[in-house]
């Protein structure tokens, strides 16, 4: 560990500790772990608003049956496929692992910098295009699968145009730089720890990056083979997925899923790791069950590798293979819920300050519940037969990510934004924010279960008279949070041009880990000295 | 078990006065406005779904004030200007066993109903008729193997040639028509890409997948006509595919039979067709 420290000191032209390269050098060949954060951040925030934009749009279009915003079909399946690509591999994972990992990961082990910095380098600039071969695909008006990709709709004969082939080459791109950063995190949390930071005293968020990392390069390779796949499939002659050649479309799903279902513990373990430590911090205690919370990380980790037909109870599965993934979904409501009660119980007994991190730490633990229970229903392999594929599905899915993993991205944002810049958020401006996006949200999605178990198919530009005043609340509350999104762009703004420098402690003696024992902003290069952990 | 089932009616019942307001309709087997609930269940089925569903409901919903009463509770009593000093306690072996059996336990109750309702719902041993589904870009196809391989093409009635009280996006040329009563085999098939066979007031969906054939099953107790709509992305016009069932009294299905095939041999516009023309080569078909 010692050696690499030693090697990284000397690959820079100088050991000033703050000196920072110029823009190109800076920015572009970046290998600094903060500015390649900030770059993923940056990244994320991009993404997300165009991800929104498109979400603005559908909920135009379904504000009123019949709706007249997007009038082809074929453009509305490109906006959904667009959408959900957008938000996930574009948002969500950019803000909570390269950013957020990127940022705190070193801060937190008490490390420099990661330990393959060129290669986070290469792991963000990978994105960029994968960005625009994303747009291309969608501008195209070629890729109109769902981000689910089902073949045959994505096979040549359905979709026979180039755009769908930039959305998959998007997804490889995508996923080697997830493959990338992954592994970096991983050298680095295994091998660059300070001395006396034990696997069991790690904080809690650098666990939960550690269990995403393993999840991501367990998860994403067998995508990248199931997108391989479906490339030969359209463009070599292969039939791996057509069953006119001796395929099976029902295989794709398998691949996909096996993916897909780790991915949504990917977007939400971060999180969790956030949370753990916003709520610790402002209700001025130690995590309650540190150990607990440790190892169900490391249980929803290995379980939910295990579960990932409960999305194809309908795909003709044998009734035995449905009944035993219906039991293996179930299991993840247990160390689901230690989490939950973990969070209650370490802000029991605390003097909890309300800030605005800590407002989104509990809106989170709301809305994570609310959307953890639903997939109690949904895991029942009997139930889902009436609202597999419903709005049902729709809801419970933003209720744990566009609301779980989102709210963890604003709270980590609000918690270290002064620590990232230096400057602190309008406080005035985070809780409007915060009340207008806890509202905004929950009108959007919660009329979503009512529509779903009266029968409305997701993925419809369309539907009949009988589901439109449900609708039209869903469309009001996505305005209400379009407008929160417009409050953001203003907090980012006033925090970037406030003059007022923090602390290098500014929450106090509730905020333990490492990332506070530097000045705000860091240097440069910071823990040039190594901390011990007692 | 009587307690059970009477629990969630009454809870329904509180949730959904909106639902009262927009009156019974006497047609229950269609989505209704402000419906916050399921479609009233239709058969033995979608009654067990909704059994199941209701009990599951009254669990998560506990789950969640629990939860919710917590946050608050911790959120009076615990905040900064009523608990000024913070309390070091981080363990409590007793309290993280409990948080984690009492959560298997409760799910046990859930598993054992959702185990009996999964084996019920896959096929039935004894099917009195066959329905071949046969999903096309953008219509149903619905077959009666035992009545010479009858064929029936079922599509959406665009809004232009509704008639007043149809329903928009719902209704369709052809109907399925089958007997009450009846245990009926489904199997389903698609000739293009997937789709999903979904009718909610009766408990049925399975994908439409090409290459392969799915065996599900149902039964209709009352004469109506229960609507349902595709309910896997099939691209176009994936919103313009419903599936409308018309169920009638066993001899009304036998004289609709003799009709159809008569009809079929005789009056090709009417999208009858006797025998087997698709299927197979769907692909060339599509496009």
């Amino acid at each position: 560990m010692a050696a690499t420290t030693h090697d990284h000191a000397h690959g820079h032209d100088n050991h000033h500790h703050d000196h920072k390269p110029g823009f190109v050098a800076r920015w572009l060949f970046s290998t600094n772990h903060k500015d390649i954060g900030t770059l993923y951040l940056i990244f994320a925030v991009v993404g997300g608003l165009i991800g929104g934009v498109l979400s603005i749009f559908m909920r135009m279009q379904l504000q009123f049956p019949g709706g007249t915003v997007i009038t082809s079909g074929q453009t509305w399946n490109n906006v959904i496929t667009a959408h959900g690509l957008l938000m996930i591999f574009f948002s969500v994972m950019p803000a909570l692992i390269g950013g957020f990992g990127n940022w705190f990961i070193p801060l937190m082990v008490g490390a420099p910098d990661m330990a393959f910095p060129r290669l986070n380098n290469i792991s963000f600039w990978l994105l960029p295009p994968a960005l625009v071969m994303i747009i291309i695909g969608l501008i195209l008006n070629e890729s109109g699968s769902g981000w689910t990709l089902y073949p045959p709709l994505s096979n040549q004969t359905y979709e026979p145009g180039m755009g769908m082939d930039f959305t998959l080459f998007a997804l490889h791109l995508a996923g080697v730089s997830s493959l990338l950063g992954s592994m970096n995190f991983i050298t680095t949390i295994f091998n660059m720890r300070a001395p006396g930071m034990t696997l069991h005293k790690m904080p809690l968020f650098i666990w939960a990056e550690l269990v995403t990392a393993f999840l991501l390069v367990l998860s994403v390779p067998v995508l990248a083979g199931a997108i391989t796949m479906l490339i030969c499939d359209r463009n070599f002659g292969t039939a791996f997925f057509d069953p006119t050649g001796g395929g099976d479309p029902v295989l794709f799903q398998h691949l996909f899923w096996f993916f897909g279902h780790p991915e949504v513990y990917i977007m939400i373990l971060p999180a969790f790791g956030i949370i753990s430590h916003v709520i610790s911090t402002f209700s001025r205690k130690p995590i309650f069950g540190y150990l607990g919370m440790v190892y169900a990380m490391v249980a929803i980790g290995v379980v939910g590798f295990v579960v990932w037909a409960h999305h194809m109870y309908l795909s003709g599965m044998d009734v035995d293979t449905r009944a035993y993934f219906m039991a293996a979904t179930l299991v993840i409501a247990v160390p689901t819920g230690v989490k939950i009660f973990s969070w209650i119980a370490t802000m029991w007994g605390g003097s909890i300050e309300f800030k605005t991190p800590m407002l989104w730490a509990i809106g989170f633990l709301f809305v994570f519940t609310v959307g953890g229970v639903t997939g109690v229903v949904l895991a029942n392999a009997g139930i889902d037969q009436v609202v597999h594929n419903t709005y049902y599905v729709v809801a419970h899915f933003h209720y744990v990510l566009s609301l779980g993993a989102v709210f963890g991205i604003f709270c980590g944002f609000y918690y270290w934004i002064g620590k990232m810049s230096g400057r602190q958020y309008p406080e005035f401006w985070g809780r409007v924010h915060f009340w207008l996006t806890f509202i905004g949200v929950n009108l959007v999605f919660f009329p979503q279960h009512f529509l779903g178990l009266s029968g409305m198919p997701r993925r419809y530009p369309d539907y009949p008279q009988a589901f439109a005043g449900w609708n039209y609340v869903s469309s009001v509350g996505s305005y209400i949070s379009g407008i929160a999104i417009l409050v953001f762009l203003y907090v980012c703004y006033r925090t970037f041009t406030s003059k007022e420098q923090v602390a290098d402690n500014y929450w106090g003696e509730g905020a333990t880990t490492l990332e506070w024992t530097q000045t705000s902003p860091p240097a440069f290069h910071s823990f040039t000295e190594l901390p011990r952990i007692k | 078990m009587q307690l059970l089932r009477r629990l969630p009616a009454a809870l329904t019942l509180l949730l959904a006065a909106a639902m009262m307001l927009s009156g019974a309709d006497a047609l229950a087997n269609a989505p209704r406005p402000w419906e916050m609930g399921m479609q009233p269940a239709a058969n033995e089925l979608k009654a067990r779904i909704s059994d199941l569903h209701n009990l599951v409901l009254i669990i998560i919903t506990l789950i969640t004030i629990f939860v919710g009463a917590l946050l608050v509770w911790v959120m009076v009593r615990y905040n900064a200007t009523r608990n000024p000093v913070p309390s070091t306690t981080s363990h409590n072996t007793t309290i993280e066993v409990l948080w984690t059996v009492i959560p298997v336990l409760i799910l046990v109750v859930i598993a054992i109903p959702s185990f009996r309702l999964v084996y019920y719902l896959d096929r039935t041993p004894d099917p009195d008729m066959t329905i071949k589904v046969t999903a096309h870009q953008w219509y149903w196809e619905y077959g009666y193997p035992e009545a010479g391989d009858l064929a029936i093409e079922s599509r959406m009635i665009r809004d232009e040639d509704l008639k007043p009280g149809q329903l928009r996006l719902l209704e369709v040329d052809n109907q399925l028509v089958v007997p009450i009563g009846k245990k009926i085999r489904i199997l389903t098939n698609s000739v293009d890409v997937i789709h999903s066979f979904f009718i909610p007031s009766l408990g049925v969906q399975r994908y439409a997948i090409p290459g392969r054939t799915i065996e599900t099953w149902m039964t209709i107790d009352k004469p109506g006509v229960y609507y349902g709509q595709c309910n896997q992305i099939c691209g176009v016009d994936h919103s313009r595919m419903p599936i409308s069932v018309k169920a009638v009294t066993d001899d009304e299905y036998k004289a609709w039979l003799g009709q159809a095939k008569k009809a079929a041999l005789t009056d090709p516009s009417q999208r009858r067709v006797l025998a087997d023309a698709t299927g197979a080569t769907g692909q060339a078909i599509q496009r």
